[in-house]
């Protein structure tokens, strides 16, 4: 059995993004995730991709203060990972009926919207990045993904010091945030 | 620019509270009097906010990855044929079972037998037509289901082997996108491809077992994309006793295989295919129908089994409608591009086939 605190513990690790947490959960759900997946018209890829999107569907909740789980993690795991099988299937035209499954499900359709419009402004940013070009790319990556210091990303570009290195790298900001613009205005 | 470079480096330094406290007075009374500066800050926070969440998100996708390799190296979670045992036995036996003749022996263990892949490839209740996937050559003995033991038989084929189907493929996109049909890969969890001696790694992209379509993408640090690609495929119907050709892979080089269009539907009237007057072997089944232009107009796919030289193939049309499923499913692959002009038109038919040669893959699917 469970305990509660123990549930509360893994989601209060999700929540930090730390490795041991997330490798329990994702030991104690894979597998059930990834049979239902193969058994419903899916590849291992999919597989993949459906759970780890419902692993960040369940960070993105419990990075929220109002987060209270009324459900075990892996119930609602499954209930994400089924309902945004779902929508995939039904997108390439190949939805049908019989899904197979027996898990108990719980109702996650806002959660899973909410998840789906968060994703749509980071794929919004991901092609933004991607088309400021090097090396701008790698120094913005280098100071927000990989959180270097300015002094390590002088050297590791070349630089002759931090203060060149964050010149450039406000000019890079600047050039990401026009095009992120852009792109964000034309959706609203 | 360098003064807007000064007004973010000035709203980070407020934001991250490094003014000192007369500097923070007189910036919050310049966002008070000039709603510039005040539009300004809030653009930043919101800015920053979106590429600091990206950040974080890009963090965990990064970890979860991590975490699946390791726990795929552990053996802890697995991928491919050691997947979760009698589910998939049994969704094997409920989806094959009209077609195969499948004997399960229910005894400590379960045995399954299968008297042949190409039975095995066929698709439910079109037991006439047989799909030119090549024969599977060999099949793996011994597939260990999480301790249920099953035994996959099969005729003609040694023990101790790997399954593997083939076919014909061919690129649509000079990136490496390449289309085949969905039955060469059914059951595979990756493919290879293969042209002149070269052999590269693709991605199972997107399968329409439906229309029996599918798209790989090489995936190969040794693929260098040619310039453009000599055909285009063709958005228009084509006409009855059109001289068409293909080349494919009945076996191991490329063959050169020419015929005429016979009737615009397929097998009973099926209007997803056409059917042409070419004796067509497995191995053909993915491979392109090109018409006199070099235009591709097809993809080879069945053949029936009692009139020889008749082959069916799925009209061009259905290329272009797969390829936009594929972009509407995948966000990753809006670039892709599937041209209709073909650069060959006025060329004699061995010179059209120098071109196309290259472009046209074997395929070999693993399970």
């Amino acid at each position: 059995m469970k305990s509660e605190v123990n549930e509360q513990a893994l989601l209060k690790g999700l929540a930090e993004n730390d490795t041991k947490a997330i490798e329990v959960i994702y030991k104690e759900n894979f597998s059930i995730i990834q049979s239902y997946i193969i058994n419903n018209n899916g590849s291992y890829d999919d597989a993949r991709d459906i759970f780890q999107e419902a692993i960040i569907a369940l960070y993105e909740k419990v990075q929220s203060s109002s987060f209270v789980l009324t459900c075990k993690i892996n119930t609602y795991v499954y209930s994400v990972c089924k309902r945004l099988w779902l929508k995939r299937l039904q997108q390439i035209g190949k939805y049908s009926n019989q899904i197979e499954g027996f898990e108990e499900t719980i109702p996650v359709e806002e959660d899973v919207d909410d998840y789906e419009k968060k994703n749509a402004d980071f794929t919004m940013m991901e092609k933004a990045l991607h088309s400021i070009g090097e090396p701008c790319k790698s120094l913005l990556e280098g100071f927000y993904i990989k959180q270097m210091g300015m002094q390590e990303l002088a050297k590791q570009f070349g630089y002759t010091n931090a203060d060149n290195a964050k010149t450039q790298k406000y000019k890079c900001l600047m050039r990401l945030k026009k095009i992120f613009f852009i792109q964000y205005n034309k959706i609203d | 620019m360098m003064d807007e470079i000064i007004l973010i480096q000035t709203i980070e330094r407020y934001l991250e509270g490094k003014m000192t406290p007369q500097e923070k007075v007189f910036f919050e009374e310049q966002r008070k009097n000039f709603p510039e500066i005040d539009q300004k800050v809030v653009e930043h926070i919101m800015f920053l906010h979106q590429i600091e969440d990206y950040a974080t998100h890009q963090r965990l996708k990064h970890n979860l990855h991590n975490i699946h390799n390791q726990l795929l190296n552990q053996g802890i979670i697995t991928e491919g044929e050691n997947l979760t045992p009698k589910t998939k036995v049994i969704h094997l036996w409920n989806k094959y079972r009209k077609v195969t003749a499948i004997a399960a022996v229910v005894g400590g263990a379960i045995a399954l037998m299968i008297s042949g892949l190409v039975a095995f490839f066929a698709p439910a209740n079109k037991q006439a037509i047989q799909e030119l996937g090549q024969e599977v050559e060999k099949l793996k003995q011994g597939q260990r289901y999480q301790g249920n033991k099953i035994n996959e038989v099969v005729s003609k084929i040694p023990k101790d082997a790997e399954v593997r189907g083939g076919g014909t493929g061919f690129l649509i996109d000079t990136k490496g996108y390449i289309i085949t049909n969905a039955h060469i890969l059914k059951g595979a969890s990756s493919a290879n491809v293969y042209n002149a001696g070269k052999e590269f790694k693709t991605k199972i992209l997107f399968v329409d077992a439906e229309r029996d379509l599918a798209v790989l993408k090489i995936d190969d640090k040794d693929y260098t994309p040619m310039k453009s690609l000599p055909y285009g495929v063709s958005k228009q119907g084509s006409n009855l006793g059109e001289e068409v050709f293909t080349l494919g892979y009945p076996k191991n080089e490329i063959v050169y295989n020419m015929g005429y269009l016979s009737a615009k539907t397929g097998y009973s009237g099926d209007t997803l295919t056409c059917q042409i007057q070419m004796s067509a072997n497995p191995g053909n089944s993915g491979g392109p129908l090109l018409n006199n232009k070099g235009e591709v107009i097809g993809v080879i796919s069945t053949r029936e089994r009692q009139a020889e030289g008749v082959t069916f193939a799925i009209t061009g049309k259905y290329i272009y409608k797969l390829v936009s499923d594929l972009k509407k499913a995948n966000q990753e692959h809006q670039n892709i591009k599937v041209s209709n002009h073909s650069s060959i038109k006025g060329m004699d038919r061995v010179n059209q086939i120098k071109e196309i040669e290259d472009c046209v893959f074997l395929i070999k699917a693993y399970n």
